[in-house]
């Protein structure tokens, strides 16, 4: 017997078969659900959200002078996805080697990174020339642009960070836990805290891909926010926001398309749904 | 604290004082071999002020030696000093005669449990783990270190908790998760900040106990201002405020309300009492 999907779905579904776009945006929603679920129960559990999100507006910074750079010098292989990589990563170093070495206030290198990357991203958009740049996909995200290249970056940037956390989970938890403590057995405390926020940095363009500057960092914190209110296991955790992290994606994608809104907003606003209801979920279930 | 905690101190006959009057200069006495820690003229500060100043002292292999002093007197200074985690601005502090940070591996460190994030999502065995983070390079923790652990958390009782999460554990059984994960470190040395600070009074016999069978097998150096936890555990008291004053136990019940109601003021009016280490309140030479 042949299983007939919901009425409703049948347009995604024919989508799925018929435009590569959307077989590209789903893809890379299901493989990007892994790496997000894994760095987003590290950034809930260590409190680095608010890093994450300077990172993520720092990305504008990066997206904007690859393009003005690129146009104006004709350098064709430096692609906004390039200079996004670089830029996350520079400002995760920035701000983790303030804080670990300069003395300075992590608040307030964190505002001023997440400003300046918003600004210099904004001057160079404005500078460069050619074609007119639209921001609206980088600032609220578009999954539905999303190409082969980019699906394959997804994977490959994925892969690294998992195998990365795969090797050093127990390095990065017991940094995480105690940093101290674990500098006296032996572990380079300061070199996995930056691990950590290189891995959050990667993560972070991947997820401007999906939902944008904006919004990505919603998309990162509720799946593991939500987790984590009802385990105290960090792997448990891991778990539970992979899932949601994929049921939001593939989700959101084939009911934003049905309903013909927004793809990122969308996913946005049901994340932060779920995470309300588990508070009353919790409540009920006590 | 009243005098009649300080009565087990009195009828405790403890170890001989090895009292080394190391001063400036006599850095050519040579290390005896059973001096597990070894200070001498050792000075540090944060910036420009001195939190410590001539400090000298040594611990025999074997000694339970209690840290007490005053707020702000440089004890957890000193003790961050013996983990490697501070160099010393002059002077030498060596630890099985190495230089402190080359010694950590031997040491067992036993921080204050309220320190963490109790909302951390991790279990006792997972947190005593991680005293074999030096035996681990990455993956999976070995069969053996799991063993070790386990071991660890049996020493101290907790091992049908093994897989609860550290949140769901009372105070003292945190602090003695973490007696545990320094346990798993298979230490020579164990120090302990303040272990008995956030511990409910029912519980504290209980982790007085686990402490004293600790005690047979290892060297153990603690910061605690509780009295009882000196009766039972100290073989002698060394008294931190900018310098160092040791004093073997038993101590007369009289030394003991002079130390202590000298730190009860020194809380109150650092300034006017014990400035610049002025060790007036205690009983030595």
């Amino acid at each position: 017997m042949e299983i007939t999907p919901p009425v409703i779905m049948t347009e995604f579904f024919d989508a799925v078969q018929n435009i590569p776009l959307i077989r590209y945006a789903l893809l890379a929603g299901i493989v990007s659900s892994l790496t997000f679920g894994v760095v987003g129960s590290f950034v809930v559990t260590r409190r680095i959200g608010y890093i994450a999100a300077a990172i993520a507006h720092s990305i504008l910074g990066g997206i904007g002078a690859a393009i003005y750079f690129s146009r104006v010098y004709e350098i064709p292989w430096l692609t906004p996805m390039m200079g996004a990589v670089i830029a996350a990563l520079l400002s995760a170093f920035v701000i983790g080697w303030v804080s670990l070495r300069a003395g300075e206030r992590e608040d307030t290198i964190i505002g001023a990174i997440w400003a300046f990357g918003m600004a210099s991203g904004l001057l160079f958009i404005h500078y460069a020339p050619g074609k007119a740049v639209s921001l609206e996909s980088f600032i609220f995200g578009n999954i539905l642009l999303t190409s082969r290249s980019d699906v394959i970056a997804t994977v490959t940037l994925g892969a690294i960070i998992l195998v990365l956390v795969g090797l050093f989970y127990h390095k990065l938890v017991a940094v995480c836990f105690d940093e101290e403590f674990a500098r006296l057995r032996g572990v380079s405390s300061d070199a996995y805290y930056l691990l950590l926020l290189a891995i959050t940095a990667i993560s972070m363009v991947l997820m401007v891909r999906v939902a944008g500057i904006i919004l990505s960092l919603a998309l990162l914190v509720l799946p593991a926010a939500t987790a984590s209110r009802f385990s105290r296991k960090l792997w448990v955790i891991i778990l539970v926001s992979i899932g949601l992290t994929f049921l939001y994606n593939t989700g959101g994608l084939a009911l934003s398309f049905e309903l013909d809104v927004p793809t990122g907003p969308f996913i946005v606003l049901v994340a932060s749904l779920v995470y309300g209801l588990s508070f009353l979920l919790k409540r009920l279930v006590k | 604290m009243s005098l009649a905690t300080c009565v087990p101190l009195l009828r405790r006959s403890g170890k001989l004082a090895e009292f080394h009057s190391t001063l400036f200069g006599d850095s050519l006495n040579p290390v005896e071999s059973a001096d597990i820690v070894v200070s001498e003229g050792l000075c540090f500060g944060y910036g420009r002020q001195l939190v410590l100043e001539d400090v000298s002292f040594s611990i025999p292999e074997g000694e339970s030696l209690c840290m007490i002093g005053p707020n702000g007197g440089g004890k957890s200074t000193l003790l961050k000093l013996m983990l490697g985690l501070l160099e010393p601005n002059r002077g030498s502090l060596s630890l099985f005669g190495k230089p402190a940070d080359e010694a950590c591996k031997q040491v067992g460190y036993v921080p204050q449990a309220v320190r963490f994030d109790p909302l951390f999502p991790i279990t006792a065995i997972d947190i005593v783990l991680m005293g074999r983070l030096d035996r681990h390079r990455f993956g999976f923790y070995s069969k053996q270190c799991r063993e070790v652990s386990l071991q660890a958390l049996t020493e101290v009782g907790l091992e049908e908790f093994a897989n609860r999460p550290f949140s769901d554990l009372s105070g003292g059984q945190r602090q003695r998760v973490l007696i545990a994960r320094a346990l798993a470190c298979e230490p020579e040395l164990l120090l302990l900040d303040e272990p008995t600070a956030n511990i409910d009074l029912s519980v504290e016999e209980q982790f007085i106990e686990t402490l004293a069978s600790l005690k047979e097998k290892m060297t153990i150096l603690m910061v605690t201002h509780d009295l009882d936890l000196i009766s039972e555990i100290g073989d002698s008291v060394l008294c931190v405020n900018h310098r160092v004053h040791r004093h073997s136990l038993p101590l007369s019940g009289e030394t003991i309300r002079e130390i202590y109601s000298g730190v009860r003021r020194v809380e109150h009016d650092r300034r006017a009492r014990h400035v610049h280490g002025d060790h007036s309140a205690c009983d030595h030479d």
